[in-house]
C-alpha cells in the first residue's frame, strides 16, 4: 500500500488529510496549529492521523504541504535583515517605490509608508551600468565594490545580500561578477541576483522581489528543512515532502526553500487546488471558487480544470512579481464587524474582523460587536443548539444583542438588520466572483460555483443566486479542502526570460529554440531531486500585447501546437481573447514581452473513491427540526448530517447540512442532492 | 437653448421606497463599475502617461447629470444647457474644449468622452471619463506650450462633437483630429479606451437596473446624492467657523517673465453655506499658466477632502453642492476670459490644494493641517527623431515630497495626485533613447519639523538622441511652506550639462530647449514642508534619517540634534543646541512658515535659485 499525505497549516488547526493512492480511501484529522514552530503541529497531526487510521507510519510515500510561513513572514514584519546592492543612483529604488499612494484624491494626507524590507541603512550602490541593449555603458568597479561590500559587513548583523542592477534582465553579466565578490566578502550568507530569481523588466518590482525572496528565506528554509527531517525521522527516509507553490504546482523542500517567493499564496492555492480536484472528477470544468474564512474571502476562476495564473502575488503591501494562482482576495469573512456611520446610517460589513480573538460574540470569548458569523446566528443558519465534533458552543443571546446594536443604528427591526448583513457580506464577495469573471469576459452563468473554506457553505446558495452559477457546489471537507488540493497536485517548476520582439520579427526556428532552452532550465530543479525528463508534461507561454499597451495577455501551448502552426498560432490565440476582453482586437503589432516554460512532473493517478450507498432514507439523516429565517419570513427546517447522506437522497430546501466542520444552508426553493464523490449538489427546484 | 435627450419610451422614472440595505448594494455595485472603468483603460490605453501614470478620471452621474460615483464631480448638467443638439441612444460625445464644457476639463490635453445610458429606450444614467492625451497638436511636442497667449496656439480644440452616432463611429471626424496630433496612435488608442471604460460602465448601469429595477436604481441614485448631503451638512456645520478665515499663496511665475502671481481665499459659513470667496486673486495671465476652474470641481475637491473624516467607506457625490458657494471672479487667473491660453494648467490646480488645505486646517492646526506640498505636478517633454529616424515624444510627470502632516512624516518622491504612479526606469529606457542615471531623494530636501516633509526627487536624464526639451515646473521661487514650527522644504532646481561640462540653470517653466546627444539633465523636484517643532523631534528619529542618507549630518542641526563622529547622537550637545535654538526662536510660533515675504524672496532669488527673479505682473484692465 502506498499513501500520500496532504497537510495544511492554518492559524487556528492544521487540517491532515491520508489518501491510499490504490483504493481512494482517506483519512482526516485536525490538531491545533502551533504558531511558534508549525512543524510541531504537523507531527502531532501525523502521529494522530496514523494511529486513528492504522495506517503504518512508513507507508506514507509523500507528503505534500501547503505553508503560510512565508505569507507570515512578509505580514507580520519578521523576516531576515536584507542588505540590498543596486546600481549607482538607485539606492532608493524600494523608497520610492511606484511613487502611488493609496486612498483617492487627499489620500496622501493618511498614508502610512511601511518599513522597506531591505532598509536603506543596508543598501549600497556599485559603479556599473547595462545599457537598455544590453551593452555595458560602464563596467563593474570590483576593487571599489568590495571595499563597499567590506564596509557594509562591518555593520554586522546581515542575514542575506540581494544584488540588483539595472538593465540586468537584458544582461547579468555585472550581477554574477559582483556576486561572485559578494560571495567572497559575505562567505557565510547567502547572495542572491536579481536575474536569477526573476528576470524580467521593471527595476522597482525586480527588486522588491529578489528582496521578499531574501526576506522570508531564512524563516521558510529553517521551517522546511526541519519538517523534511522530522518527517523522515518518522516516516522513513524515502518520505519526500513537498511544498505547494503560489500557481497551484508543488516544489520539493529543496527547491521550495530555494526560492520562497514562490510559496507567498501556497495557502490559497492548495483551497483551489482541491475545489479543482472534487469537481474535475465530477465533471465541473469550469468553476468559479469561493474560499470563505474568517476575515477574508479568496475567489478564483477555473477554466478547464485550470486556475488562471497571473504573474503578480500581493501580500498586504507587498506586491511581488511571482506567478501566483489568480486569487482574488475581499476583506469579508464570518468575522467581518458590521458598523453603521452615525451620520450617513449606511450599513457597512468590515473590513475590520473580530479575528479568532475577541472573536464574534457568539463565542463569548470576549467579543461583542456583531459580526457576519452572529447574523448568520441570529438567522438560524448557524444552529447554536446542533454540535457536532465538539465544536465551539453558541451562544444566541450574545449574538442578538450585537446585532440588536445595528438594528438600532438603522432604526430597524433585529432580523431584518441580521439579513441585512448578509446581504452586504454577500454582495462584496459577489463583487470579488465578478472581478474574476465578468470583468475578465467571462459569463459566470456558465460556470458552477463551488464555496468550502469554514463559512463558505452558509453563504454559498446565496451567491448563486446572485451569479447565476449553478450548480453550487460543497465539496466533502470544506473546511479541510487545502489538504485535499496538498495532497492532489504535482512537482513543477518554470523558467522565464523578457523578450520584448515584435511578433513578425521572430521566427518559429528562434521561438523554439529559445523555448527549448527555457525548458532545459525550467527542468533542472526537477532533475535534482531526481525526476526525470520522460516523467515531465513540457508546456509553454508567451506574453503577449500590443505593442504599446501595459496589459497583456498569457497564451499557453505545448510544443507541438507550436511545430505544426508556427507564430501565428500565438498571434490568433491573443487576437481571439482580447477581443473577448476588449471588444476589438488589432490583428498586427504584437509583441511577445516574455517567454516562458512550465516543466510539471506526471502524477500517478489516485482512485476514485465513491460514496457508499447506506441504504438510509432521508429523515434517519434528520438530526433535529429547527428553523430559519429568510427573506424576511421564518422557515421550519430540518437539519440534516451530511456523514449519512448518499446519492439517492436529495434535500429538499428550506434545510441545513451539518458536518463537522462546516454548516451548509439549503435555501427555499432550491435543493441539495449528492453526487457519488461526496459533493454536496445545490440547484433551484426549477432548474 | 439647451440640449434634448430624445427617448423611444419617455415613461419617467419614478421615485420610490428603497431599503437601506438595497441603497448599500447598489452602491457597492457602482463602486465596482467605477473602479472597473480603470481597469478597462489602464489595460487597453496605449500612451504611457495614461497606462503607466494613471491620468485618467472615471465618472457615473444620474440622468439628471449629478456625479454619483466619481472624481472631480460632474460638469453635464452646464454642458446640457450649453450644448445645443439632440442626443440619442448610441451617441457617445467627445470635446476638449475647457470654454464649451464649463470647464469640466481644463486644458485641451484632457479628451472628455461622455456616455447617455439607455435602458429600453430609456434615458437612466450618464458615464463620462477623460484622460490626459500624449499630443494635442499646436505650438509644442506634448502641446502644453508655456509660450502660448491665446488658446488657438495649444491645438486643436473640439467643440462637443459626437463620436459615435446611433452606435455608429464618425471615422471622418475621428481621422481629422487625429490627423491634428503628434502621436495619433496613442491617441487613437487611449480614446478607444477611453470609450470601452464609459461603455463597460454603461452596461453595468443596465446590469443594475436589469437586477433591482430602474426605478429602484433611479431612486437609489438619489439617496446616495442625499446621504452625502446630509453628511456634508453636518461637517461644514462642525469644521467651518462662521468668522471668515483667509489664505493666500502664489504662483511662482507665468513663464514669460512675469509673477508671482496671487491665489487669495476666504472661507466662511453662513448657515449650513460654507462660502469659498476668491475675490483679490490676481487677474489672469499673459501665457498658459491660467487654470479655468469649474466651482463644481472645487466643490468636490473641497468635499473629498473631508468626508473621509466620517465615513471612508461613503461614495463621494455630487449630492452636496447646495451647500457649498465658491466664488470666482470674471477676468482673474482662475477664470480667464476667453480665449485665454490655458494649457499649462497644473501649476494653479495644485496650488488650489495648498490654499484648500491651509483654509481647513488652519481652525484645529493639530489635527487637521498639514504642511505645504501638493504644489505641482512637473512635466518633462523630450521629443525628436530617433537613430532609425523614427519620432519619439516622451511626457514624464514628476514627483516630489509629500509634506509632514498630522499622521507623521511625507514619504519621499511619492505622487499627490490619486492614482498616479512613476512610470518605471528600465521601461523608458527601452522605448526612449535616454538614460536615467540616478533617481533618488534629494538629501536634505524635506523641511525639519517634528513630522519631516518627503524629500524631493532628483532625476538625471542623460540624452542619447539631439532634440527638445521642456520643462514645466513651480515652487522654484516660493517656498513648500511649513507648519506650526516647521520649516519650508527645498525648492526645484533644472540644472542641464552639456557634453562639454558646461553647466546651465534652467528656469521652471522652459520649451523648445534644444539637446545634444549626451547631455545630462538634473530634474530636482521640491521637497515637503515640515509639520511641527523639529527640536521635539526624537533625536533617535533624527540619527536613523541620517544613517539612511535621508538627511545630513550638517542637516541634522536644523532639528538641533548633533552627531558625533561615528554618527551616534551626542545628547549633551543636542541639549544645549537645541536650548539655544528654542531661546532664539522664542516662544511665538507661527502657523505658517513661509520662508520670508515674497518680497524679501525676491531679493536673494538669483543668487539662491541661480534664476533672476519674476516681474511683478502688470495688468491691463
Amino acid at each position: 500500500m502506498s499513501y500520500r499525505l496532504g497537510v495544511d497549516v492554518g492559524g487556528t488547526f492544521t487540517d491532515l488529510l491520508l489518501i491510499n493512492e490504490e483504493s481512494g480511501d482517506t483519512f482526516t484529522a485536525k490538531v491545533p496549529s502551533t504558531p511558534e514552530d508549525s512543524s510541531i503541529g504537523v507531527l502531532n497531526g501525523i502521529a494522530r492521523i496514523c494511529e486513528e487510521s492504522g495506517v503504518d507510519p512508513t507507508e506514507v510515500e509523500r507528503v505534500m504541504h501547503g505553508t503560510t510561513v512565508a505569507t507570515n513572514a512578509v505580514l507580520t514584519g519578521k523576516g531576515a535583515s536584507v542588505a540590498l546592492l543596486t546600481t549607482k543612483g538607485y539606492k532608493h529604488v524600494l523608497q520610492v517605490a511606484r511613487s502611488f499612494c493609496p486612498g483617492g484624491l487627499g489620500g496622501w494626507v493618511s498614508y502610512i509608508k511601511k518599513p522597506l524590507l531591505a532598509p536603506l541603512e543596508l543598501t549600497i550602490e556599485a559603479d556599473e551600468r547595462m545599457g537598455a541593449d544590453g551593452e555595458t555603458v560602464t563596467s563593474l568597479d570590483e576593487a571599489a565594490l568590495q571595499a563597499e561590500l567590506e564596509a557594509l559587513k562591518a555593520k554586522g548583523g546581515i542575514d542575506a545580500l540581494t544584488i540588483c542592477f539595472v538593465n540586468s534582465y537584458l544582461n547579468n553579466a555585472h550581477e554574477v561578477a559582483a556576486q561572485k565578490v559578494a560571495q567572497k566578502v559575505f562567505a557565510d550568507i547567502p547572495v542572491s541576483i536579481s536575474s536569477d530569481i526573476i528576470p524580467e523588466m521593471q527595476e522597482y518590482e525586480r527588486t522588491e522581489t529578489t528582496v521578499v525572496n531574501a526576506y522570508v528565506q531564512p524563516e521558510v528554509s529553517l521551517y522546511v528543512n526541519n519538517l523534511q527531517d522530522a518527517v523522515q525521522k518518522n516516516l522513513g527516509e524515502g518520505t519526500q515532502l513537498s511544498i505547494l507553490r503560489s500557481d497551484g504546482g508543488l516544489a520539493s523542500a529543496r527547491a521550495a526553500a530555494e526560492s520562497p517567493v514562490n510559496l507567498l499564496m501556497s495557502g490559497p492555492a492548495g483551497g483551489v487546488a482541491g475545489a479543482v480536484y472534487f469537481c474535475d472528477r465530477a465533471g465541473y470544468k469550469d468553476i468559479l471558487t469561493f474560499d470563505m474564512g474568517g476575515t477574508s474571502t479568496d475567489v478564483a476562476l477555473i477554466q478547464d480544470s485550470r486556475a488562471r495564473v497571473r504573474r503578480e502575488t500581493l501580500v498586504g503591501d507587498v506586491r511581488v512579481r511571482a506567478p501566483s494562482v489568480d486569487v482574488r482576495t475581499v476583506g469579508a469573512g464570518g468575522g467581518s464587524i458590521a458598523f453603521v456611520p452615525e451620520l450617513t446610517k449606511a450599513l457597512r460589513v468590515g473590513p475590520e474582523s473580530a479575528g479568532a480573538v475577541p472573536g464574534p460574540a457568539c463565542y463569548k470569548k470576549g467579543g461583542e460587536l456583531p459580526t457576519v458569523c452572529d447574523a448568520n446566528v441570529v438567522l438560524g443558519y448557524l444552529p447554536s443548539d446542533v454540535q457536532l465534533g465538539g465544536k465551539m458552543e453558541i451562544d444566541r443571546d450574545a449574538s442578538i444583542a450585537a446585532v440588536q446594536t445595528v438594528a438600532d443604528a438603522m432604526g430597524i427591526g433585529l432580523m431584518e438588520a441580521a439579513e441585512g448583513i448578509i446581504k452586504i457580506v454577500n454582495e462584496s464577495m459577489f463583487g470579488a466572483l465578478r472581478l474574476v469573471s465578468v470583468e475578465q469576459g467571462y459569463d459566470p452563468r456558465n460556470f458552477s460555483l463551488v464555496g468550502f473554506g469554514g463559512a463558505g457553505p452558509l453563504h454559498a446558495n446565496a451567491l448563486g443566486i446572485l451569479t447565476d452559477a449553478w450548480p453550487v457546489i460543497v465539496p466533502p471537507g470544506p473546511g479541510v479542502l487545502c489538504a485535499y488540493g496538498d495532497a492532489t497536485t504535482q512537482v513543477q517548476d518554470e523558467a522565464t526570460r523578457t523578450y520584448i520582439k515584435l511578433a513578425s520579427d521572430v521566427s518559429d526556428f528562434d521561438l523554439l529554440s529559445d523555448l527549448g532552452e527555457l525548458r532545459k532550465k525550467a527542468s533542472e530543479s526537477l532533475l535534482k531531486d531526481g525526476i526525470q525528463e520522460d516523467d515531465c508534461d513540457v508546456s509553454y507561454q508567451v506574453d503577449m500585447r500590443y505593442a504599446g499597451q501595459a496589459f497583456q495577455i498569457t497564451i499557453d501551448f505545448v510544443e507541438r501546437e507550436l511545430k505544426d502552426k508556427g507564430v501565428s498560432l500565438i498571434t490568433d490565440a491573443f487576437d481571439k481573447e482580447h477581443e473577448q476582453l476588449f471588444t476589438f482586437k488589432l490583428g498586427d503589432g504584437h509583441e511577445i514581452l516574455m517567454i516562458r516554460a512550465l516543466v510539471k512532473a506526471k502524477s500517478a493517478q489516485i482512485e476514485n473513491k465513491s460514496l457508499a450507498n447506506t441504504g438510509l432514507s432521508l429523515e434517519d439523516c434528520v438530526i433535529e427540526q429547527s428553523k430559519f429565517y429568510y427573506a424576511g419570513g421564518w422557515y421550519d427546517i430540518n437539519i440534516y448530517d451530511r456523514a449519512k447522506l448518499h446519492d439517492e437522497l436529495v434535500v429538499q430546501g428550506p434545510a441545513i447540512v451539518i458536518e463537522m466542520d462546516s454548516t451548509t444552508v439549503v435555501l427555499p426553493q432550491h435543493n441539495a442532492s449528492v453526487d457519488s464523490l461526496g459533493n454536496l449538489i445545490i440547484n433551484p427546484n426549477n432548474k | 437653448m439647451s440640449a434634448t435627450i430624445k427617448q423611444s419610451n419617455s415613461t419617467p422614472l419614478k421615485n420610490v421606497d428603497v431599503d437601506g440595505v438595497t441603497v448599500d448594494i447598489i452602491e457597492n455595485a457602482l463602486r465596482n463599475a467605477r473602479e472597473e472603468m480603470d481597469a478597462v483603460l489602464f489595460r487597453t490605453a496605449m500612451s504611457p502617461g495614461i497606462r503607466e501614470q494613471g491620468d485618467c478620471f472615471p465618472m457615473i452621474a444620474n440622468k439628471d447629470g449629478k456625479m454619483v460615483v466619481g472624481q472631480f464631480g460632474s460638469f453635464i448638467v452646464p454642458f446640457l444647457e450649453v450644448y445645443e443638439a439632440e442626443i440619442e441612444e448610441g451617441d457617445i460625445i467627445l470635446t476638449n474644449d475647457p470654454y464649451l464644457c464649463n470647464a469640466a476639463v481644463s486644458h485641451l490635453p484632457d479628451w472628455l468622452v461622455l456616455v447617455p445610458v439607455f435602458k429600453e429606450g430609456r434615458h437612466i444614467a450618464w458615464t463620462a471619463m477623460f484622460g490626459h492625451m500624449s499630443d494635442n497638436g499646436g505650438m509644442v511636442p506634448g502641446s502644453i506650450p508655456i509660450g502660448a497667449t491665446t488658446i488657438y496656439q495649444e491645438g486643436i480644440r473640439i467643440p462637443p462633437t459626437k463620436l459615435y452616432k446611433k452606435g455608429e463611429l464618425q471615422e471622418d471626424v475621428l481621422e481629422l483630429i487625429l490627423h491634428n496630433v503628434r502621436t495619433p496612435q496613442w491617441n487613437r488608442f487611449d480614446l478607444n479606451a477611453l470609450v470601452a471604460a464609459c461603455k463597460t460602465a454603461s452596461r453595468r448601469c443596465v446590469e443594475i437596473s436589469e437586477r433591482f429595477g430602474e426605478d429602484v436604481f433611479h431612486s437609489t441614485m438619489q439617496i446616495m446624492l442625499d446621504r452625502n448631503h446630509m453628511a456634508m451638512k453636518h461637517i461644514i456645520e462642525m469644521f467651518i467657523p462662521e468668522e471668515p478665515r483667509e489664505f493666500t499663496d502664489y504662483i511662482c511665475d507665468d513663464g514669460m517673465g512675469m509673477g508671482p502671481y496671487k491665489i487669495k481665499c476666504t472661507m466662511w459659513r453662513e448657515g449650513s453655506v460654507v462660502i469659498f470667496d476668491f475675490d483679490g486673486t490676481d487677474p489672469q495671465a499673459q501665457s498658459s499658466i491660467n487654470f479655468y476652474m469649474n466651482e463644481d470641481m472645487f466643490k468636490m475637491f473641497f468635499g473629498s477632502f473631508t468626508i473621509n473624516i466620517v465615513d471612508p467607506q461613503i461614495l463621494f457625490n455630487d449630492g452636496f453642492y447646495d451647500l457649498v458657494d465658491v466664488r470666482i471672479p470674471q477676468g482673474t487667473i482662475l477664470k480667464p476670459n476667453y480665449p485665454a491660453a490655458l494649457s499649462g494648467r497644473t501649476h494653479a490646480l495644485g496650488r488650489i490644494f495648498d490654499v484648500m488645505g491651509a483654509l481647513l486646517g488652519m481652525g484645529a492646526p493639530d489635527q487637521m493641517l498639514n504642511a505645504a506640498g501638493f504644489s505641482d505636478s512637473p512635466h518633462l517633454f523630450y521629443s525628436g527623431y530617433d537613430d532609425q529616424g523614427e519620432w519619439f515624444q516622451l511626457f514624464q510627470i514628476g514627483f516630489g515630497g509629500i509634506p509632514g502632516r498630522p499622521v507623521g512624516d511625507g514619504p519621499d518622491g511619492h505622487s499627490l495626485w490619486p492614482g498616479f504612479t512613476n512610470v518605471p526606469n528600465e521601461f523608458i529606457e527601452s522605448y526612449f533613447p535616454l538614460r536615467i542615471e540616478k533617481y533618488e531623494a534629494i538629501i536634505d530636501s524635506g523641511g525639519a519639523g517634528l513630522h519631516r516633509g518627503g524629500n524631493g526627487l532628483s532625476v538625471a536624464y542623460r540624452f542619447l538622441n539631439d532634440g527638445n526639451i521642456s520643462i514645466h515646473d513651480e515652487r522654484w521661487l516660493t517656498y513648500p511652506w511649513g507648519v506650526n514650527g516647521g520649516d519650508t522644504g527645498l525648492r526645484s532646481t533644472k540644472k542641464l550639462v552639456r557634453g562639454d561640462g558646461s553647466e546651465e540653470w534652467l528656469p521652471a517653466k522652459c520649451e523648445d530647449i534644444k539637446v545634444k546627444k549626451g547631455d545630462l539633465l538634473y530634474f530636482n523636484t521640491w521637497g515637503g514642508g515640515g509639520w511641527g517643532d523639529p527640536f521635539a523631534r526624537d533625536p533617535e528619529l533624527v540619527r536613523v534619517d541620517v544613517e539612511r542618507g535621508l538627511v545630513s549630518a550638517e542637516g541634522a542641526k536644523r532639528y538641533g540634534v548633533i552627531l558625533d563622529d561615528q554618527l551616534n547622537v551626542d545628547s549633551e550637545a543636542t541639549e544645549k543646541l537645541r536650548a539655544d535654538l528654542v531661546a532664539a526662536r522664542g516662544v511665538d510660533i507661527p502657523v505658517f512658515n513661509f520662508g520670508g515675504s515674497i518680497e524679501e524672496i525676491k531679493a536673494v532669488a538669483l543668487e539662491e535659485t541661480h534664476m533672476p527673479p519674476p516681474v511683478t505682473p502688470q495688468f491691463n484692465h
